[in-house]
């Protein structure tokens, strides 16, 4: 599904140049679930949004489901990120002034699909995550988990082949940390390939394999036994 | 602009939104409001100065004739030249389009004027209706003479305040009484004053034809009067002025075979280098109001694209969501406009109407000496309103794009 060889990353600070990504070679095969640890400073984000085409390599090859990822323009990478990807953020990034269901169905109104459609299919995404007594509701009237739910329905809503996760459970206690972590298990088990970022031992623990970033090199890349979430809830 | 879905998402934003919408639309539509008031009070003060002075613009032309002093074509000098009704009915046929008012005065000379015991010697006129405007007679009472007494050749008279005062010593009202002129019986139809003071109210006007008739004076008139119209400048004025003079003047002359050189002959008595000075005030004033209304655009400008600045400062978030979820960049800055333009061009109309209301209502109650019915032009409030929406949407365009155009990880960075 995602195939990165010898990918390299800089970002110029005034006359400094600070070198992040230095050659990552990184293959996920469909249907994975992959957590992606390091400390701060090693990486890992920037790793994770040029995964996302949020932002671009300096050099190397991504390839996703087959499509080489390169010279992007802004239309072409905002078509890929539509149909390719959807995103799970550590501050949920909600629209405030859209209710749950709209927030949902809006990656689906970037589609093209007509009003009575996407709210249909935004409010089965939502029945997915528990929340269609809530569709309704505006975000700040939800709590942490609840938004975080929302994020999840929407980023599902648009079919993606992947789903990247930065931090998911960052702004979330332990026990809606474990919550989240089960619904994104089960969307797994489903067949979805995902990736988490995230810092937590715990949490990556609850994937199927985790990848070991230090300034901007793997230095481990393993699979673990799978601990089920809700054991811990 | 036509896309459903797009009108569907823009007015749920606006709907959502309702009190950034409802303060965007507030200062937009006040801005307009108050351009418009602004230039409606330019325009009165334009209106009232331009009244105060209007008198002094007016473009008289008076055509008398005289003695001729060359021998011409065999004619010997120092014959007297009496011009005749086709004189002046020919000038008016060829100008009527350049002139506001003409009339041709027929002076009869000695005019005794008598009422019951009292007696005076008064100037005496045979006008035409216009010859009110001429002379800038205000009519206290009753009317001045009109078509019908011309037409009629009836014996009908205006009198100046100055004659009421004389003969009508105990407070007697003038009108309908009649007086005698030369001994004829005249109507009284109306009183007038003039700014000219006494000496010009001392006058009798009494209609042209009838003034021919009862004192045998044929078709002869004594003098023509005419005022052109004021125009928008005054080169224009004058070379118009200077036309119909010549053109007069030229027809005259060959008409009682007098010398082109012959200076004496027709004396043409033309006001318009007095005007000059008006026309260089009026179009100082123009030009002052005009700074002052490009100067309030402008303002307006810069209020409606800060505006713009904020709103779209405000949604930078929003744009990293809208692109992370896979909006196009030219998807998010027709969105961010669109919705503005709606806003801005519905509260503009808003403001434009309001203003023009508000004109309309107090407008004709002020009238004092400097304003005088302040109003608008409704085409310059129109493209007020456009170019203040164009001027939004270009504003709003430069940050639309720059925050389309960032990274959405940036975008969504922003707090």
């Amino acid at each position: 599904m995602i195939e990165i060889k010898d990918l390299h990353k800089s970002y110029k600070t005034g006359a400094n140049s600070l070198h992040v990504l230095k050659g990552i070679n990184f293959n996920v095969k469909e249907g994975e679930l992959v957590s992606i640890m390091g400390s701060s400073g090693s990486g890992k984000s920037t790793l994770l949004n040029i995964l996302g085409m949020l932002d671009e390599a300096d050099t190397g090859s991504y390839i996703l489901d087959g499509v080489p990822i390169k010279n992007l323009n802004e239309k072409i990478a905002a078509r890929y990120r539509n149909k390719f990807l959807g995103f799970i953020f550590q501050s949920f990034n909600l629209i405030n002034y859209k209710n749950a269901l709209d927030n949902v169905a809006m990656p689906l109104y970037y589609q093209g699909m007509k009003h009575k459609e996407r709210t249909e299919k935004a409010m089965s995404y939502l029945e997915k995550v528990g929340l269609a007594n809530w569709a309704t509701h505006l975000p700040n009237e939800l709590s942490g988990g609840q938004k975080q739910r929302v994020a999840i329905a929407r980023a599902l809503a648009s079919e993606p082949k992947v789903l990247l996760a930065d931090e998911p459970t960052g702004a979330l206690d332990s026990k809606t940390s474990y919550e989240v972590m089960d619904l994104i298990q089960g969307i797994n088990d489903e067949g979805k390939t995902i990736l988490v970022v995230t810092h937590e031992e715990d949490i990556a623990h609850m994937t199927k394999r985790i990848v070991h970033l230090k300034d901007g090199l793997i230095i481990n890349d393993s699979k673990v036994e799978q601990v089920k979430a809700l054991a811990n809830v | 602009m036509f896309d459903l879905e797009r009108w569907q998402e823009i007015f749920e934003t606006i709907r959502k939104n309702k009190l950034r919408t409802f303060l965007t639309g507030l200062s937009v539509a006040s801005g307009i409001f108050i351009l418009v008031i602004l230039l409606g009070v330019g325009q009165g003060m334009q209106n009232g100065i331009s009244n105060q002075f209007e008198n002094d613009a007016a473009n008289i032309i008076f055509v008398w004739t005289g003695v001729t002093s060359v021998e011409y074509k065999g004619l010997n000098p120092g014959r007297r030249i009496q011009m005749k009704n086709a004189d002046f009915d020919f000038a008016v046929q060829k100008h009527k389009d350049k002139l506001e008012y003409a009339s041709s005065v027929n002076r009869i000379w000695g005019g005794m004027v008598n009422y019951k015991d009292q007696t005076g010697s008064y100037r005496v006129e045979g006008v035409l209706p216009d010859y009110q405007f001429l002379e800038n007679a205000g009519i206290l009472s009753g009317r001045f003479i009109n078509i019908r007494d011309q037409e009629n050749y009836e014996k009908t008279a205006v009198i100046g305040k100055k004659i009421q005062t004389d003969l009508f010593k105990n407070g007697e009202d003038p009108l309908g009484k009649r007086i005698q002129i030369s001994g004829l019986n005249f109507k009284i139809v109306g009183i007038y004053s003039d700014p000219g003071g006494d000496r010009e109210e001392s006058r009798v006007f009494i209609p042209l034809s009838t003034s021919q008739r009862v004192f045998n004076a044929g078709n002869n008139i004594s003098f023509l009067s005419f005022t052109l119209p004021k125009m928008e400048n005054f080169d224009n004025a004058m070379a118009v002025s200077n036309r119909f003079v010549s053109d007069l003047e030229t027809r005259l002359k060959e008409k009682y075979s007098i010398a082109p050189s012959d200076e004496s002959a027709i004396d043409i008595n033309n006001t318009i280098e007095d005007a000059k000075k008006f026309y260089g005030l009026m179009s100082l004033i123009k030009w002052f109001f005009w700074g002052v209304g490009i100067a309030t655009i402008f303002a307006g400008i810069v209020g409606v694209s800060n505006i713009m600045l904020i709103i779209v400062k405000e949604r930078t978030k929003e744009i990293g969501i809208r692109k992370a979820l896979g909006a196009q960049p030219l998807s998010i800055i027709g969105m961010i406009l669109h919705e503005a333009i709606f806003v801005t061009l519905i509260a503009g109309f808003i403001g434009l109407i309001s203003g023009l209301f508000l004109l309309e209502l107090v407008g004709p109650l002020i009238e004092t000496e400097f304003i005088s019915n302040p109003s608008v032009n409704f085409n310059v409030a129109i493209t007020t309103v456009f170019i203040l929406v164009i001027a939004g949407a270009v504003a709003g365009f430069f940050p639309a794009w720059r925050a389309a155009s960032i990274k959405p990880i940036v975008a969504l960075r922003d707090e």
